[in-house]
């Protein structure tokens, strides 16, 4: 390796900080708070949320595209990081009502009756009153914050090992990490989970102690939270794939095998980066959720971290610009679609409404993609910095695999 | 018996009296009324019961209509005479009928007649006296009615009418459901101890949830009482505070009430008192905003029995009802007095309750078996497609789903339950197959070797498959009927029974199991197939056309998934979310059984159901937890045998 600097080996680190901070910039001028208010609040979230799916996105490249474990469960672990923020945001705001409430009592309540209180008006809906072990930290914002982390890393890092020791790859460990995904989401629907059950936490929007700050002021600063927090992680991710330890990582995902037989700790490298990106991924979580306001069991289904993928590809798999630009890309396009603005497509005999019809449109786009454009709207890069794949054009002569193409064959 | 000859000596005696009336010879139903005249138009349920007894006593034919007609408020008195007939209304007046001859009396005006009208009491105690009439009605759908509205409200009267209409009973049936039935009832309300306990063992090795029923009445616990317990009462066994039973303030109670302790003001009593006395910001000499602890109330609360404002307890900051209540013995005990009678009870309980879990076992394996079978059902399409060929379908819950809604179609089309079924199957079949070997053809077949791709576009086409039967069948279930003869269930006894439709699926497992062995070990399609799947490049030189089996074995995979949607569509509701609930299980139970034996998935899906019942019976009323450990215990699984229960070795294994 030469001695030049980590941004000028990877320009496209700072192409991808300088967008962002435009686009940033961009948003903040024309938002209600700072500026003209083109755009309206609601929307500064939707654009801040979308910043979170792309830092989930660079997490789920990083485990997908570079290390080629196709894992269904980083949106779990992204869920995970909101209910961790939602149990401190839930906790401090309904304490916050509650003292105001107990404020008219003749007598001022005591810690316990305040305690007994928030309980009361949390768990209500699910017929309880007692607060669950889980919530032991949720006064504390220092902790829950470590939680963020530590409860998605946790789960990774026991998942991980079990997984990756029993050498259980490829489609067999999609299916294992979906399975867990949809354990996760199954035991969160319970009422008895001690986190509300199907209810899942909400009221994420009103942060505590900010009650006077107006909502469009809130939303810019959560924006430029989510706008760091992809920029951080992004660069982080640059310089985890730049070093040798992304090269491990690109071997690993081209012959598992022959990385082992080179001596590499495969299981290692495998466990460090999946526990990293469900890290990344639980971050993303608790940026996204005081922007959307509720997290609950739905949004952990096995079908969020399908879309996660279906996002990445699209994008381009294997570039982490392309990750980024496939959550931003596929999910302004669905809001679009699916807010109802699309104009809806008049046949004559049949309306075709894009509410119903986007997810067909989009599973159909998703396989043409697999199919055509495995690079995805990444691949559109290439054109520019003509950066070409080896020509092995043409039908496979024989049904094997790696078998010789019809242009291999003539040259 | 002997109570209805000297009945009717009686009736024979009265006939026999010159009973004179104003217009003759009054009949002997007449004559009963007449006696009992006060008591009838007085209408209280406190003096009613001689006449009632007497005239259902009387064994008179007519007894039954007199009391139907009471009942009814049918029985009208003629103030000139204060006869008592049937009345029922005629043009202006009322249409009167001798209760004794059933001829008609003429017709009388509404002022000339007076209306018995018996109250609820009284109505119910008719009704009871009729039971008799009715268990010996002629009419057997008369005699179940009565029988079952004893068993719905069981009472101490009807064991004698119960007991002296069996003897008489022609029907077999009836009459064990009789004899039961007065087990039970005396067993409950017996006369005396011994009948009672005999009745008791009457019950032993009944699986029937009335019986437990019973013996759970005899075996009440009356709430939790305070050591001396009353005279012969007898205890079920003695309790600590704070467990289940009772709690601490319960039982702190108890003793207040008994005498044994002071009454002591409760936390938010003391809190009331506090808030009752504040005094210039300060109570007791503390100030109120000082009052946010428990120690301060605490100290302010003494402050003020100290200057007199409250009356002065036994409490104190240190005092523990838990303590108080500590020395003191607390019991549960029975509300049945009679020690032999408890004994029996509880002696046949045990037994009962242990051939109940013994049957309950087996209601469980069955249970577990058809979960299986539809588990088994839902995964041998992807057996073959992913089993043996290799390919990741994403989509095969799609193909459930698909074949579910073609049932659905038909039975817009055809009426006839059992005709669509039967025109269903093939058809879905048909569908299914038909769409697998599109997909096949279209995507799959340009993704071999690149399992995580396949994965990828079967995931959209899976997408996009649930949204376009979303917004042509909308999201509401629709109704797949199954034919008559498949509803119902078969009731072994009161504890195990399964439907006829989780038979039939089982039925349909084993058809397809044998189906699938046969096709792939005996057919030239199943021969070529293995060869494809093990070495396509050497099944190529051997001019197997590896295109056709591949698009055909798919087919064949996506097919099998629609008859087993069909099927299950049948029990579940139809939505376009049916495929995606069994998806994740049916790759479990391919995965967990071996991939690439057919074999192995038919023992997945027994472990995986078995399971799911077992933790399911663990915690009853939690399915969703049921799922979430059946989860993790698979994950867990796959540690130790990563390659499934029956794994392949050697060249069949692949890699």
């Amino acid at each position: 390796m030469t001695s030049r600097s980590f941004f000028l080996r990877n320009p496209s680190v700072l192409v991808f900080l300088a967008v962002l901070a435009l686009f940033t910039l961009g948003v903040t001028v024309f938002s209600e708070a700072y500026g003209s208010g083109e755009l309206s609040t609601s929307f500064v979230k939707t654009l801040g949320k979308t910043l979170c799916l792309a830092l989930v996105a660079v997490a789920m490249d990083l485990v997908w595209g570079y290390t080629g474990i196709l894992s269904l469960g980083h949106f779990a672990f992204f869920g995970l990081g909101g209910y961790m923020i939602g149990m401190w945001l839930m906790y401090e705001r309904t304490r916050t009502i509650v003292v105001t409430s107990m404020a008219d009592a003749p007598i001022p309540p005591t810690e316990q009756e305040i305690v007994d209180a928030i309980g009361t008006q949390i768990f209500g809906v699910v017929g309880s009153s007692e607060f669950p072990a889980v919530w032991a930290f949720a006064d504390s914002l220092v902790l829950q914050l470590v939680l963020v982390v530590a409860v998605p890393g946790l789960l990774a890092l026991v998942f991980g090992w079990l997984a990756f020791r029993s050498r259980v790859t490829g489609v067999y460990l999609s299916i294992l990490t979906q399975a867990m995904t949809l354990a996760l989401s199954l035991y969160l629907f319970q009422n008895d989970s001690g986190l509300r059950g199907n209810n899942g936490l909400s009221g994420l929007q009103n942060l505590p102690g900010l009650g006077d700050v107006p909502q469009s002021v809130v939303s810019v600063c959560l924006f430029w939270a989510s706008a760091l927090a992809l920029a951080l992680g992004y660069v982080l991710a640059a310089w985890i794939v730049s070093g040798k330890f992304g090269s491990v990582l690109r071997g690993i995902r081209d012959n598992e095998a022959r990385v082992r037989f080179l001596g590499y700790s495969v299981e290692g490298y495998k466990l460090a980066i999946f526990t990293v990106t469900a890290m990344i991924a639980g971050i993303a979580g608790a940026l996204y959720y005081p922007q959307a306001g509720i997290v609950n069991p739905a949004e952990i289904a096995p079908i969020a971290s399908i879309y996660l993928a279906v996002w990445v590809a699209i994008g381009g798999r294997g570039r982490l610009y392309g990750a980024a630009i496939g959550a931003v890309f596929v999910s302004l396009v669905s809001t679009w679609f699916t807010g109802g603005q699309a104009p809806d497509i008049d046949l004559g005999f049949y309306t075709l409404s894009w509410v119903d019809w986007w997810t067909i449109l989009l599973g159909l786009s998703f396989v043409g993609v697999t199919l055509f454009a495995p690079k995805g709207i990444g691949g559109l890069v290439d054109l520019i910095t003509d950066r070409r794949a080896p020509q092995r054009h043409g039908a496979p002569l024989g049904p094997d695999v790696g078998s010789l193409r019809e242009q291999e064959a003539d040259e | 018996m002997l109570k209805r000859v000297f009945a009717a000596l009686l009736a024979a005696v009265i006939l026999a009296l010159p009973a004179q009336a104003q217009d003759g010879t009054l009949g002997p139903i007449q004559t009963i009324l007449q006696e009992h005249s006060d008591a009838i138009v007085k209408s209280s349920r406190k003096t009613i019961g001689p006449a009632i007894d007497a005239v259902a006593g009387s064994g008179l034919p007519q007894a039954q209509t007199v009391l139907q007609a009471w009942q009814a408020k049918d029985m009208w008195q003629r103030k000139a005479d204060g006869l008592f007939f049937l009345a029922k209304p005629s043009g202006d007046g009322f249409a009167l009928t001798d209760f004794d001859t059933g001829t008609e009396a003429g017709v009388a005006a509404k002022g000339d007649l007076e209306q018995i009208k018996p109250n609820a009491g009284i109505r119910a105690l008719l009704g009871t006296a009729l039971v008799q009439f009715q268990l010996l009605d002629p009419d057997r759908a008369r005699r179940v009615a009565a029988l079952t509205s004893v068993e719905r409200d069981p009472v101490a009267e009807l064991i004698e009418p119960l007991a002296g209409s069996i003897e008489d009973e022609p029907d077999a049936e009836l009459k064990a459901r009789k004899e039961r039935l007065l087990a039970r009832l005396t067993a409950r309300f017996g006369a005396t101890t011994e009948a009672r306990v005999t009745a008791i063992h009457v019950l032993s090795g009944s699986l029937a949830v009335e019986a437990r029923g019973v013996l759970n009445q005899v075996l009440t616990l009356q709430p939790p009482a305070l050591a001396p317990y009353p005279e012969g009462a007898i205890v079920a066994r003695t309790v600590t505070p704070g467990g289940t039973d009772l709690s601490i303030d319960a039982a702190y109670d108890l003793m207040v009430a008994a005498g044994q302790a002071q009454p002591v003001p409760t936390v938010a009593e003391r809190l009331q008192t506090l808030s009752a006395n504040i005094d210039g910001g300060r109570v007791g000499g503390v100030p109120v905003a000082q009052l946010n602890t428990q120690e301060a109330r605490d100290r302010a609360y003494l402050a003020l029995v100290a200057a007199g404002t409250v009356p002065a307890t036994s409490w104190t900051p240190e005092f523990s009802k838990a303590e108080s209540v500590a020395g003191a013995e607390f019991a549960l005990l029975y509300a049945e007095k009679d020690a032999a009678v408890i004994e029996a009870a509880r002696a046949t309980l045990k037994g009962i309750e242990r051939k109940v879990a013994w049957n309950q076992t087996l209601d469980l394996g069955l249970d577990a078996l058809s979960l299986a079978s539809i588990y088994f059902l839902a995964a041998i399409g992807l057996a073959i497609t992913f089993g043996v060929m290799g390919v990741i379908n994403m989509a095969h819950g799609e193909f459930i789903m698909m074949g579910a809604y073609t049932g659905y179609v038909v039975q817009q089309f055809i009426p006839n339950h059992t005709a669509s079924v039967l025109v269903a199957i093939p058809l879905a079949f048909a569908v299914t197959f038909a769409a697998g070997v599109a997909m096949e053809r279209l995507v799959i077949r340009w993704l071999y070797n690149r399992p995580l791709e396949t994965l990828l576009a079967t995931f959209g086409i899976s997408i996009a498959l649930q949204q376009l039967f979303k917004n042509i069948f909308g999201t509401q279930a629709r109704p797949l009927t199954a034919p008559d003869w498949l509803g119902g269930a078969w009731t072994l006894n009161d504890v195990v029974s399964i439907s006829y439709i989780r038979i039939a699926i089982f039925f349909l497992a084993l058809i397809f199991l044998g189906l699938v062995l046969f096709i792939m070990k005996r057919t030239r399609l199943g021969l070529e197939t293995r060869a494809v799947t093990q070495n396509p490049g050497m099944a190529g030189a051997m001019g197997i056309r590896t295109d056709r089996v591949n698009m055909l074995t798919f087919g064949l995979g996506s097919g099998i998934a629609g008859i087993a949607g069909m099927a299950i569509g049948l029990f579940a509701k139809v939505t376009s979310e049916l495929g995606s609930d069994y998806i994740v299980q049916s790759f479990m139970t391919v995965v967990v059984g071996g991939v690439g034996n057919i074999w192995g998935t038919l023992l997945g899906a027994t472990l995986i159901g078995t399971l799911q019942k077992g933790i399911e019976w663990l915690n009853p009323s939690n399915t969703l937890a049921a799922q979430t450990y059946m989860i993790i215990f698979i994950i867990i699984f796959i540690q130790f045998r990563p390659r499934g229960i029956i794994a392949l070795k050697g060249r069949a294994a692949g890699d």
